[in-house]
């Protein structure tokens, strides 16, 4: 008998049907990776699961037991234990504070946590995790919060653990103690959901594959006979060949970082002495795990932030003090990292979006006062065309587009003045195959008609096939810029992880920077 | 019970939205009219009578309209960029101080100047009075609804100890108020008979600048963008600070306008009872009309007909005035209703 099965589950939102009559089982101590694009609708199987939506169709048993359905209450006393892709934890609470919180009651007389201490530390020992119960969560690398995230769900005695994307934010290093946890969760007899949308992580760990395409599962294989292309393929229901770098020689310098270093607002180092040169037709790109300074570099490079020392010069001419507007004018363009919270606005139409960046120039407005609606309107639609955007025209609003659709207006705006150098911020983050390979070609466009590219990405993958140079960024520290035949995975998960190889980050470690992983040492 | 988004929202069903809501406010509030005991379709009869069933009724509806109209406008245009100005009631004082200050005796013009002067004086008044929420918002992320809110006692404690001690009018019998607007600054009446003024033409000219302003320029382009998704319209290039700023100046100038019109159209001199609370209904105007700036006008006119009906009925009938208080509140509730509904319906399972 199973240990899960989901017996034909439907789940229609409107007229779109997110699941369609899906069947799958999981066994006991087995890993089942969940493998599909954005939106093919694996998080909503999960969320139904969990008790989160109430599935209109089908029902799910445990233990050939039905699970009530809409009730997480239920789904956590049949055993199931969901790691979600964005941690649910208190920073300003232990380990074992936010392990605990939730299954107290809150009518009770003390704060008692010997009970809790004794079975933590049982489980620790039986699973071989090794966490300090009582080391704050802010102060844990993302791979020890994921550890938390998953001693959270066995503390409630779970048999079946899912995990929504967990290696989105890991080091290659992280993602390999990663699956030697779960290797040894899965011999305690736990069964495992892996869900995924990279290719060889699912070879490396799973036991079975469940594609799904659209809300419909496309097949179900063993692992073993599974291989890389096949896979895809199942996922995207046709060949899609991402476009590959062709060489070409590195032209004039086109932007230069020199000693760029930047604070937050509460005076903590974001960026420290950055240098880097990026010329015409290169492609350089900055590995790293989130939230070593990406953002930030990211924030001085698009202008909105000038509140930095160092200096930024576009062709030798200097940037300093100019803010967005001046930067669009001055022949960058921008790709932000987060499409709906800063690419677009949602809720304007689509003609109207295309114009914000310029919205003062001749093209778009009379006397710098009034809007050229026609002209405006007329160049939505020529955008439209060539960008190739689904839509129902410049009218729409633009929050209706799908998000490969969004992406491919904000690269129309960015791209369409033809810029001098491309800040490219995680631009196919969510995107299915076809829009990915999309947003390749046209930055591979750009490169070829001699522009400068700087490509922030957590997708070693992805930086290894699309650049000319990679570096990486580390506590607001960036190495210099190697040619891509020159690194291998492995060296550049050991430089994200901190740890100085030849020729990385300079010589002598800043002692201030290190504070952060001082004290997880302690 | 769940709520779902619809896929899209038909011209029809967003027609229906505000008349449903009309319609459920007063199917709600009968409750309140039974219980004090008079029938309810004659009670309403008499409250439509009291609004539209006379020249004088009409009338008296229309000029109740143009401080809510203006009031409304001033908070549609703030919150359409999700600034929160809750103080357009102290605007409003702001600018009918104004109007006191330069409209009886600073200067006297001839009638064409004087009445757009004044109106001017009230609208940088009103301005000028925003701007201190303003800038705490933007230089110190002060909450704007706290510091409009309470400015609103501010300026009212500052009206009243003017009008009580050295603007009081000296030939006022001893009662608070400040002397008369000189005839040229007056605004003229619109009819023959009744209270009816030009500010209502005022009123409506605002409204369409406004709507003229939000839709053909950058300006009202730049507000709905920092309004909508203030992060995006900065990345484009927006300056979302210098865009609060105007926006906050261009509400309180409304509201200020509000304020001379009410002196310098209805009053003719400032008393501590000059707004009962138009700044606050205003913001109920400004939700009913969904903070579109045409809309704000039947909105107006709306409320104005409850409050002017109410007080009718009310002689008539054993009902208190507050009848009008429960049906603005109620009718703003519906409306909201109504329009989550336009764009969500709710699912009911098994």
């Amino acid at each position: 008998m199973p240990t899960l099965s989901f017996k034909q589950i439907t789940k229609r939102f409107g007229s779109l049907t997110a699941n369609d009559s899906i069947t799958l089982s999981l066994g006991d101590s087995e890993i089942m990776a969940l493998l599909g694009e954005n939106g093919a609708g694996k998080t909503t199987l999960m969320n139904i699961l969990f008790g989160h939506y109430v599935a209109d169709e089908g029902s799910i048993e445990i233990d050939g037991k039905t699970l009530p359905s809409g009730s997480t209450e239920a789904a956590i006393e049949a055993g199931v234990g969901m790691v979600h892709q964005h941690f649910t934890l208190a920073d300003n609470l232990t380990v074992i504070e936010n392990i605990v919180l939730g299954t107290e009651s809150l009518w009770r007389w003390r704060h008692d946590m010997t009970a809790a201490r004794r079975k933590l530390i049982d489980m620790s020992e039986a699973y071989s995790l090794t966490i300090e119960p009582d080391a704050l969560v802010a102060d844990l690398s993302v791979g020890e919060r994921q550890r938390v995230e998953i001693m959270k769900a066995l503390y409630r005695d779970a048999r079946i653990l899912i995990l929504d994307e967990p290696t989105a934010v890991l080091t290659p290093q992280e993602t390999e103690n990663l699956f030697i946890t779960l290797r040894s969760l899965t011999e305690k007899g736990l069964s495992v959901i892996f869900i995924s949308h990279k290719l060889h992580e699912i070879l490396a760990i799973s036991d079975h594959v469940a594609v799904l395409r659209r809300g419909k599962i496309v097949g179900t294989i063993k692992t073993v006979d599974a291989d890389r292309n096949g896979l895809a393929e199942m996922m995207v229901g046709k060949a899609v060949t991402r476009p590959r770098l062709e060489s070409m020689e590195p032209g004039a310098p086109i932007l230069t970082i020199s000693g760029l270093s930047a604070t937050s607002s509460n005076k903590l180092p974001l960026l420290k002495r950055i240098d880097l040169t990026i010329h015409a037709h290169e492609i350089i790109g900055i590995a790293g795990v989130a939230g070593n300074g990406q953002a930030a570099l990211a924030d001085v490079l698009s202008g909105l932030n000038r509140n930095y020392s160092g200096s930024l010069e576009l062709h030798n001419k200097t940037l300093t003090d100019a803010g967005p507007s001046e930067f669009v004018a001055r022949g960058i363009g921008r790709i932000p990292e987060d499409r709906h919270a800063r690419g677009m606005i949602g809720d304007m139409d689509i003609w109207e979006n295309l114009i914000s960046e310029d919205l003062r120039s001749k093209k778009v407005s009379k006397w710098k006062t009034i809007i050229r609606k026609k002209a405006a309107i007329e160049r939505a639609e020529h955008l439209i065309d060539s960008y190739d955007v689904r839509c129902k025209g410049p009218l729409a609003q633009t929050k209706l587009l799908s998000g490969g659709n969004i992406q491919k207006l904000i690269l129309a705006r960015a791209l369409s003045p033809n810029p001098d150098f491309i800040l490219a911020n995680q631009p196919v983050r969510g995107l299915d195959e076809g829009a990915i390979a999309y947003v390749h070609e046209q930055l591979f466009a750009a490169r070829k008609r001699g522009a400068a590219i700087l490509l922030i990405s957590e997708d070693l993958d992805e930086l290894l096939s699309l650049c000319d140079r990679i570096a990486v960024i580390y506590q607001g520290k960036l190495s210099s810029a190697l040619p891509t035949s020159a690194r291998t995975v492995t060296e550049l998960g050991l430089m994200m992880a901190g740890q100085t190889i030849q020729g990385s980050f300079e010589s002598e470690r800043d002692t201030s920077l290190n504070s952060n992983s001082e004290i997880h040492a302690n | 019970m769940q709520i779902e988004l619809r896929d899209h929202t038909s011209l029809l069903r967003a027609g229906m939205a505000p008349i449903t809501a009309v319609f459920a406010t007063l199917v709600i509030c009968s409750a309140l009219i039974v219980w004090a005991g008079v029938p309810v379709l004659e009670a309403y009869a008499l409250l439509f009578k009291g609004a539209f069933g006379s020249s004088f009724a009409l009338k008296e509806t229309f000029t109740r309209s143009i401080p809510l109209m203006l009031t409304g406008l001033a908070v549609a245009v703030a919150f359409r960029s999700k600034f929160y100005n809750i103080g357009a009631e102290g605007q409003l004082y702001a600018g009918a101080l104004a109007s006191v200050y330069f409209g009886t005796g600073f200067i006297d013009l001839p009638a064409f100047l004087m009445v757009p002067f004044l109106l001017l004086m009230g609208a940088l008044a009103g301005g000028a009075l925003l701007l201190v929420p303003v800038l705490l918002k933007t230089k110190l992320k002060v909450d704007e609804v706290v510091t409009t809110l309470l400015l609103n006692f501010v300026v009212l404690l500052m009206v009243s100890y003017l009008i009580e001690g050295p603007w009081r009018d000296p030939m006022a019998m001893g009662w608070p108020q400040s002397a008369s607007i000189i005839d040229n600054g007056v605004l003229p009446a619109l009819l023959a008979k009744g209270r009816l003024h030009a500010g209502l033409i005022v009123a409506l000219l605002a409204a369409v600048l406004v709507w003229a302003v939000m839709r053909f320029t950058v300006l009202g382009y730049e507000i709905k963008a920092v309004g909508f998704n203030a992060k995006a319209a900065e990345f484009s290039g927006i300056n979302v600070n210098k865009t609060v700023v105007y926006t906050a100046l261009i509400s309180g100038g409304l509201a200020g306008i509000a304020g001379v019109s009410e002196v310098a159209g209805l009053k003719g001199y400032l008393t501590l009872d000059l707004s009962p609370g138009f700044g606050y209904t205003g913001v109920a105007v400004a939700m009913l009309a969904r903070l579109h700036p045409l809309s704000v006008v039947p909105a107006a006119l709306f409320l104005s007909a409850i409050y002017v009906g109410a007080d009718s009925m009310s002689r008539a009938v054993n009902i208190p005035t507050y009848i009008a208080d429960v049906l603005v509140g109620v009718s703003v509730l519906a409306i909201l209703v109504c329009v989550m509904l336009t764009q969500y319906k709710i699912r009911f399972r098994q």
